[in-house]
Formats: structure tokens, sequence, C-alpha cells
């Protein structure tokens, strides 16, 4: 009887995930454009200037949200790529391939925003502390999930492989999050912790977090577009889709 | 408000190429991302469409 329940929904959830995504889409594209006008409004008409850094500051208003952005979703691609390992469950290692495109872009604007800010602030756009070239490791462990599902063929293979280089890889990511606490690094400590109080002016901070949230919105908006898009690869003879087929034609 | 005119605020008091580049490069990335999902989904449809109607007649 549990075998059976679990058959069910295995078998139900990519197309329950089909229609809710679908149905979320529109608002969370919304408060992605929202939250990111609101967010560079306040960011750069509002915040003032800063006193050591000038206006090059104010690309801390994409750069941290990124950063965070690139370590929050590696953790999400681990953990969904595990339980698709584990638990056998088809869409969480959709998932866990649809955040990987993702994850990667967000390293990229992390690293590259990070080098045009420290190119006025310290004078080079690269050094190799511990703070940057984690970050650049966990670019290469995207690159390498990437690439490592995409060549093999058989697509459960692929995600059993994948699961296990994402879950090894997952040890850099409490790395760089502490790497400027356990090394001398020249990037600076941590703006915002949880034990201690924000260390920047509260316009700042506020457009700061909105942009944080605007990227969520964003992130989970393309993670949808894009597990939609591997449901319909994966499933395509499946009754849900076939009938979601001919209800595009008729609709034609 | 923190500029006097469009040109100040182009500018950035300097650190235009750091601040513009930082933003247009991240535009440029999300810009792609985007339009390379929505590619891959209407292609995706567009091929389950096909797999069901070939499906419908044999």
């Amino acid at each position: 009887m549990s075998s059976q329940r679990l058959r069910l929904f295995t078998f139900a959830a990519p197309s329950r995930f089909y229609s809710l995504s679908g149905s979320l889409l529109p608002w969370l594209w919304a408060a992605a454009a929202l939250l990111a006008a609101i967010g560079l409004y306040l960011g750069f008409f509002v915040a003032p200037t800063d006193a050591q850094q000038g206006e090059s500051y104010r690309i801390i208003f994409i750069h941290v949200p990124a950063a965070w952005m690139s370590m929050v979703i590696y953790l999400a691609m681990a953990a969904w790529a595990a339980i698709g390992w584990v638990f056998n469950a088809r869409m969480a290692s959709m998932l866990a391939r649809a955040l990987a495109p993702s994850g990667m872009v967000f390293t990229l604007i992390a690293l590259a925003t990070g080098s045009f800010w420290g190119k006025p602030a310290w004078g080079t756009w690269w050094v190799w502390d511990a703070r940057l070239t984690s970050e650049l490791i966990l670019l290469f462990l995207y690159v390498g999930y990437i690439a490592l599902v995409e060549a093999i063929d058989d697509v459960r293979r692929a995600d059993h492989a994948g699961a296990l280089l994402a879950i090894v890889g997952a040890v850099n990511v409490p790395v760089i999050y502490f790497s400027v606490r356990w090394w001398n690094t020249l990037h600076q400590g941590a703006t915002i912790t949880m034990s201690a109080a924000p260390k920047m002016q509260s316009t700042m901070l506020i457009a700061m977090l909105l942009l944080t949230f605007a990227f969520w919105a964003y992130a989970f908006a393309v993670v949808f577009v894009r597990a939609r898009a591997i449901v319909l690869e994966r499933e395509q003879d499946a009754e849900w889709v076939r009938g979601l087929a001919s209800a595009a034609r008729r609709a034609a | 408000m923190n500029w006097g005119s469009a040109s100040e605020f182009f500018a950035m008091g300097g650190y235009g190429l750091y601040v513009w580049g930082s933003y247009g490069i991240t535009a440029a990335l999300i810009g792609a991302e985007l339009w390379l999902a929505q590619r891959r989904r209407q292609r995706a449809l567009r091929e389950a469409l096909a797999a069901a109607s070939a499906g419908a007649q044999p």
C-alpha cells in the first residue's frame, strides 16, 4: 500500500509542479521587477554617498545579494540532488538541474561586480585571496556539475553522478562564507551577520535587502521556467503532457 | 536627491566605469539567462506538441 502511494506521489509530482509553477510565474516576475525598481531607486537616489568609498560602493546593491544567491542556490541544488538520489524522486533531480545555471549566473555576477569594485577599492581587478578563490571554485563546481550531467546520456545515472558531485562540493560553501574570518584576506568582513547589528546606514541596508528579495523572486521564476522545460523534455510521453499538447492545439 | 544633473549621475563621482560596468554585466547576464531559459521552454513545448500529434496520427 505504501509503495503504491509512493508511486502515485512520484508520478503525480511533475504534473502538479508544472501547473503550480505556471500559476506562480506572473507573480514572481512582477515581484522581481517591483522590488528591483524600488531597491535601485533607493540605492541610487536616496542612499547617500559613502564617506570612504565615494560612489563606487553602490556596486554593493548587486554584489552582496548576488554572492548570497550563489551560495544559497548551491545548497538548494545539492539538497534537491540528494533528495532525488536518496528517494528516487524525479522532480527533485529535475529541480537540481534547473538550479545549476542560475547559480552559475549569480556566481559570475558576484565575481564580475567584485572585480569592478576591487579595482577602485584595492587597485586590482583580482587577487588570489581566500574569499575570491573559493568563490571561483564555486563557479567551477557549477560548470563541472552542468558538464557532468549533460555528458551522461542515461538521465537517472546523470542525476546520480551530478548529485554526488553537488554533495561533495557543498563543503566549499561554508569555506566561502567563513573565509574572511579564517584567513587574512583583502576582502572585507561580513557586512550583515546574525549576531551583530549591521555595519551599514539604514537606507543602504534597505536598498540591498530589496535587491536581495528581487534576486530571490527572479531566481524562483527563472528556475521554474527551466524546470518546466526539463519536465516537458522528460515527460514527453506522459498522458498529462499529451493532454497539455492537445489543449494547446485546440487553443491555437 | 544625490545628483544635480544627468551627467553627474552617469559620472558616479568618477566611478562611472566601475558602477555602470557592474550593472551592465549584471543586466547582460540576467538577460542572456532569461532568453535561454524561455527559448528552452518554448522548444520543449513545441517538441511535446509534435510528439503528441505524431502519436495521435501514426
